[in-house]
């Protein structure tokens, strides 16, 4: 990585992404940020919330054509505020409560007004899955085999 | 005649609670917790989670709990919970290439880039009860390292070679069929079949894989690599025009590479099996793969010699929840039937009696 690609900011966190990042959001999380929110609008269900299946499929050879591997359980909800954008919000799991979070918070999302304050939401969640993700690889590489020689031929 | 016959319900409803009783066994002691469960018996919860073919490791708990630690019957509750959910939708393939790796061991490359990384295994333990256990002695957190160079895939390794056959193609057009909307069909495709082998009984297809490895339908495998971690769910919204993460899932992954002398069709090269499971299980990935390999008798034109190779006995044979019920309804009241072969004996001696003594 060279000096100018460090000084760059990181790249803007799209819905998309933060749609995966409130999919991985705690309880405690996304209802510290409900409460942290000023003027909060009003939230009507559109769907759900509710539990269902996702079929997860897997690929033969790991690359190759799709095979059915087993289902999932997830848990979605669909808000409406009474700003009028519509969020989306699903997750694998049976926790209803925050599937409708994150349905909120992805309407919250594409409203100017309480962008910045969800943004701050998603780096937040984002920071936490790196560290534990970084934890996860380091345990992992203090596992990894060195192999050596009995008898090298440098010495 | 048919007698119809009622009775027991005040014997079932004290056996249920009996259950419930020898379930929570001594009151003195406490409860475990299914956070406890997931925690510390994760790999029974795993096992739950394959063979139910229901990824969810709190419900898994639970039902091994309720279950009294059962695994074949946590697996029945678990596949009987799932027939009361909606189905969303199928997910995108998950991209097992990009797993977040907790172990990856290839027995055919010594330095191979990602390298042999062991995880949490119980591989070189001796395999000696561990006094410690009993108690509740403190654990020493995991060493950390440098996490080095991204795991490579073997199977890309052989395949710069021509070597190796490819990811497994299906034909033009062909849509992956799913066992819960279908009834089964002989002979099934391999996309089918892998579905069934990554639910069917761990002990089932180890004993298959096993009796390939002594000679029933011998396949020459090597551990390509066994890899286990976390992969993403992906699952496209129509209402958004996007497949979006759902979080991710632990799987195991073995690609077993199996020696393949050639035919009249192909030239000599290495073969392919394939192992996906739910959760931490290389047992049942590499067996998955073993047996998987062993299926594929159509495609290189191999001879049906073995168990393993009989698509129709392994497949219909390897689900846990079928076989228990079918065994098990045999200890229900068949009083009638009974009766019925019963009488039947007794007049088939009756006149076996009477000829030899015509005679």
């Amino acid at each position: 990585m060279d000096a100018k690609q460090r000084l760059e900011a990181p790249p803007a966190i799209d819905r998309k992404e933060g749609m995966r990042l409130l999919a991985r959001a705690t309880l405690a999380e996304l209802a510290a940020a409900w409460e942290a929110i000023a003027d909060k609008p009003d939230v009507a269900p559109v769907r759900g919330p509710e539990t269902g299946l996702v079929m997860v499929r897997g690929r033969i050879g790991g690359g190759g054509d799709p095979f059915n591997l087993g289902e999932a359980t997830v848990s979605r909800a669909t808000v409406r505020l009474s700003t009028g954008e519509v969020g989306h919000g699903q997750m694998l799991g049976t926790d209803k409560e925050r599937a409708r979070y994150a349905a909120v918070f992805d309407a919250l999302f594409q409203n100017a007004a309480h962008r910045p304050a969800i943004e701050a939401l998603h780096r937040l969640i984002a920071a936490r899955l790196e560290a534990e993700d970084r934890q996860k690889a380091e345990e992992t590489a203090a596992t990894r085999v060195d192999f050596f020689t009995m008898v090298r031929g440098e010495d | 005649m048919y007698v119809a016959v009622k009775g027991g319900e005040a014997a079932i409803a004290n056996a249920h609670r009996l259950l419930a009783d020898r379930r929570r066994g001594d009151r003195s002691l406490p409860a475990i917790t299914i956070e406890q469960v997931v925690e510390q018996l994760g790999l029974a919860v795993d096992r739950v989670m394959a063979e139910a073919s229901l990824y969810d490791r709190s419900l898994a708990a639970l039902a091994v709990r309720q279950a009294r630690g059962d695994m074949i019957e946590a697996i029945f509750i678990l596949r009987a919970y799932r027939t009361t959910l909606p189905r969303f939708g199928y997910s995108e393939p998950v991209d097992t290439a990009g797993m977040l790796v907790e172990r990856r061991v290839s027995a055919t490359y010594k330095d191979l880039p990602g390298g042999q990384l062991l995880g949490p295994t119980f591989d070189y333990t001796h395999r000696l009860l561990d006094p410690s256990l009993i108690g509740d002695e403190p654990v020493a957190a995991p060493a950390v390292k440098e996490p080095g160079e991204q795991v490579m895939r073997v199977s890309d390794i052989l395949d710069g070679e021509g070597l190796i056959e490819g990811d497994g193609q299906m034909p033009d057009g062909h849509v992956a069929g799913d066992l819960t909307r279908e009834p089964m069909e002989f002979p099934m495709p391999r996309d089918l079949r892998l579905q069934a082998l990554a639910r069917g009984d761990e002990g089932f297809l180890l004993a298959l894989a096993y009796s390939t490895q002594r000679g029933y339908g011998r396949t020459h495998p090597f551990v390509g690599e066994v890899r286990i971690g976390e992969v993403e769910v992906e699952l496209d919204l129509p209402e958004l025009g996007f497949a979006v993460s759902l979080g991710t899932i632990r799987v195991t992954e073995c690609q077993m590479v199996n020696q393949f002398k050639g035919s009249a069709k192909q030239p000599p090269q290495f073969t392919r099996g394939y192992g996906l499971v739910f959760g931490q299980s290389e047992r049942k990935a590499m067996s998955m793969s073993l047996v998987d390999r062993a299926l594929r008798t159509d495609e290189f034109s191999e001879d049906i010699v073995a168990p393993a190779q009989d698509q129709e006995f392994v497949i219909s044979h390897a689900d846990n929840v079928q076989a228990t019920g079918f065994v098990e309804h045999l200890k229900l009241p068949h009083y009638v039937d009974f009766q019925a072969e019963l009488d039947l004996v007794r007049r088939m001696r009756h006149d076996s009696l009477r000829q030899s003594m015509a005679r």
